[in-house]
């Protein structure tokens, strides 16, 4: 069963003092996340990652379309028990301490109280905030309330997780810790719907990403198979010889650069046998040779380039 | 009680009382018990009518104040800095949250006045050294102020529901001292011919009836209070409240969180 069906969701906001105009936060949105997925929506700041979030939280109203949420319409306040939510950049109430406020959180998500207080302790040791329990959060630092947002987020158990930027305001090893937990809630069987402009993170993490542009979707793919795609072009690595580059490889068409005593030369595919007999008739040594992949790096930047007929549009900005 | 509106409302309160709002009993108490001790020195006779005056006075300002400037920021504070953000996206209704928001702070003011009360009472225990029956009214317009708490709260609710705090606190406020003069204002549109006549009606009559919940002078003076005048502004109250908290709810529901 499908976890989060979106059906051709749009949002536009009325701008502007005295003539309302409206202008498009989100085209119409069509994706469907499986359940047990994780799925990465990838996007400069201000694409509509956000928006749809929103949205999906019933925070914002959409202009058109609707959502399906476990198989349920996304307003039904039975399917918000089933999910978590961290928004970007998370304020929570900071006259609570952090066990006041995951109990508060706790009883507004229907958790019993028996064993209310244990889940609590339990979450904030999961997060790593198990000595700071006691502290009002007007005390925490931007990283601290990140967790406490994410402990949140997951405090009932939810079968859908959606985390707006998770990794923002975290320090590497904080990263490293979200990361973690998103692959623990991957393997407990949720399905985790975050959006996020970190793609390292997104490659590590997601079964697939979607591509999101001025509120427009641009492409949707299975990471698996993004990065697999080679690029008919091959690598080699050796170790150079009086700290140079051989000519031979550069006649080639290689992009070759020095890196301490190796070097590093992308050519493409059809000349490979060419170069392996320039390294052996040079007498170098070979390090490796692989087929140059795809990455998502790279999906990314083609996704976010404005095709021909959306050039003049993307120049004025998203509008109608 | 719906619990996660018990849930709300209790969350509201705990919040009020660790942003200090109870510090206002400091100044009420300071303010009270000099007036005592200055009445008890200079005034022969009138000691009760004072204290009685004062006393209930200052309760009714007291608590107009929280509950204008803690009312007009009960929603826009909660958008404003977003913690609305993960309150809603639980198994939480629009309208369970502003009516939980509604009982946290009606139930701080009910706290408040209590608090207050028990300083009024040693006031007048203190200037009249005995309790008398007449002073079992002056519990009937402490409850009558605590009406007017419930309006002035919903009131604010309201229009903190779609206006920003500043201009909340102006309308709450402006209405507060109209519907202070309500009964001059009736009598005027009694007197009042045309099409001024019937605007003068509905002003009056839309506005909230503050002057009847007002009985603060009768008391002092140790009348009592009819049971008709109870109930009266008891369902008054109640309704006035509730059809200001349901405008609430309404525009809430539909609003765009930014």
């Amino acid at each position: 069963m499908a976890a989060i069906e979106i059906l051709d969701l749009e949002k536009s906001y009325l701008v502007g003092f005295w003539r309302k105009r409206p202008k498009l936060a989100l085209r119409p949105l069509r994706l469907t996340i499986e359940e047990g997925e994780v799925f990465g929506f990838l996007g400069p700041n201000g694409a509509g990652k956000t928006t749809t979030l929103k949205l999906l939280m019933g925070l914002v109203f959409p202009t058109a379309g609707s959502a399906r949420i476990l198989g349920s319409d996304m307003d039904d306040p039975r399917v918000k028990s089933q999910i978590g939510f961290l928004p970007e950049q998370p304020y929570f109430y900071d006259h609570l301490t952090a066990k006041e406020l995951l109990n508060y959180y706790g009883q507004l998500s229907g958790v019993p109280a028996k064993g209310r207080s244990a889940r609590v302790e339990q979450m904030l040791a999961r997060v790593g905030l198990s000595n700071s329990g006691g502290m009002q959060l007007r005390k925490f630092s931007k990283g601290m309330l990140q967790r406490v947002g994410l402990a949140q987020a997951i405090l009932h158990d939810p079968k859908v997780v959606f985390l707006d930027e998770p990794m923002s305001g975290l320090d590497p090893m904080g990263r490293r810790e979200v990361r973690d937990l998103i692959q623990q809630l991957r393997s407990e069987g949720k399905t985790v719907f975050f959006s996020t402009h970190i793609l390292s993170d997104a490659e590590a993490l997601c079964d697939r990403v979607g591509i999101i542009h001025q509120g427009e979707l641009r492409g949707v793919g299975a990471v698996a198979e993004l990065t697999a795609q080679t690029r008919g072009k091959i690598e080699i690595i050796f170790y150079a010889q009086a700290q140079k580059v051989p000519a031979g490889l550069t006649s080639l068409g290689a992009e070759a650069r020095l890196s301490g005593d190796m070097v590093n030369a992308v050519l493409p595919e059809e000349r490979q046998d060419a170069a392996l007999e320039v390294l052996r008739r040079d007498g170098l040594k070979l390090i490796s040779l692989t087929p140059v992949r795809n990455s998502l790096e790279e999906y990314y930047i083609q996704k976010l380039r404005p095709t021909e007929g959306r050039k003049e549009e993307d120049r004025k900005g998203v509008g109608v | 009680m719906n619990s996660r509106i018990g849930y709300i409302a209790f969350n509201t309160f705990r919040e009020a009382v660790r942003d200090r709002v109870l510090y206002n009993l400091i100044a009420f108490a300071l303010l009270l018990s000099g007036a005592a001790i200055l009445v008890g020195e200079i005034s022969i006779d009138v000691e009760r009518l004072v204290v009685v005056n004062l006393g209930l006075t200052a309760v009714s300002l007291f608590g107009v104040v929280i509950a204008i400037f803690i009312g007009i920021g009960l929603v826009s504070k909660e958008i404003d800095k977003r913690t609305l953000y993960t309150v809603l996206s639980r198994p939480v209704r629009r309208w369970e949250f502003v009516v939980g928001k509604f009982f946290g702070l009606t139930g701080t003011l009910v706290v408040n006045t209590f608090l207050m009360a028990v300083g009024v009472f040693l006031a007048l225990l203190y200037v009249a050294h005995r309790f008398e029956k007449m002073d079992e009214w002056v519990l009937v317009a402490l409850y009558f102020i605590v009406l007017q708490f419930l309006i002035v709260c919903a009131l604010a609710l309201f229009f903190s529901s779609f206006s920003t705090p500043l201009m909340s606190a102006v309308f709450t406020f402006a209405l507060f001292v109209i519907g202070s003069l309500a009964e001059d204002l009736r009598g005027f549109a009694r007197i009042t011919q045309g099409v001024g006549g019937w605007i003068a009606t509905a002003v009056a009559y839309l506005v909230p009836n503050f002057s009847a919940l007002n009985v603060i002078n009768q008391v002092a003076h140790g009348d009592a209070v009819s049971g008709r005048l109870i109930l009266y502004n008891s369902v008054y109250a109640l309704l006035y409240s509730a059809m200001a908290i349901a405008g609430a709810v309404l525009i809430f529901q539909h609003r765009n969180l930014k």
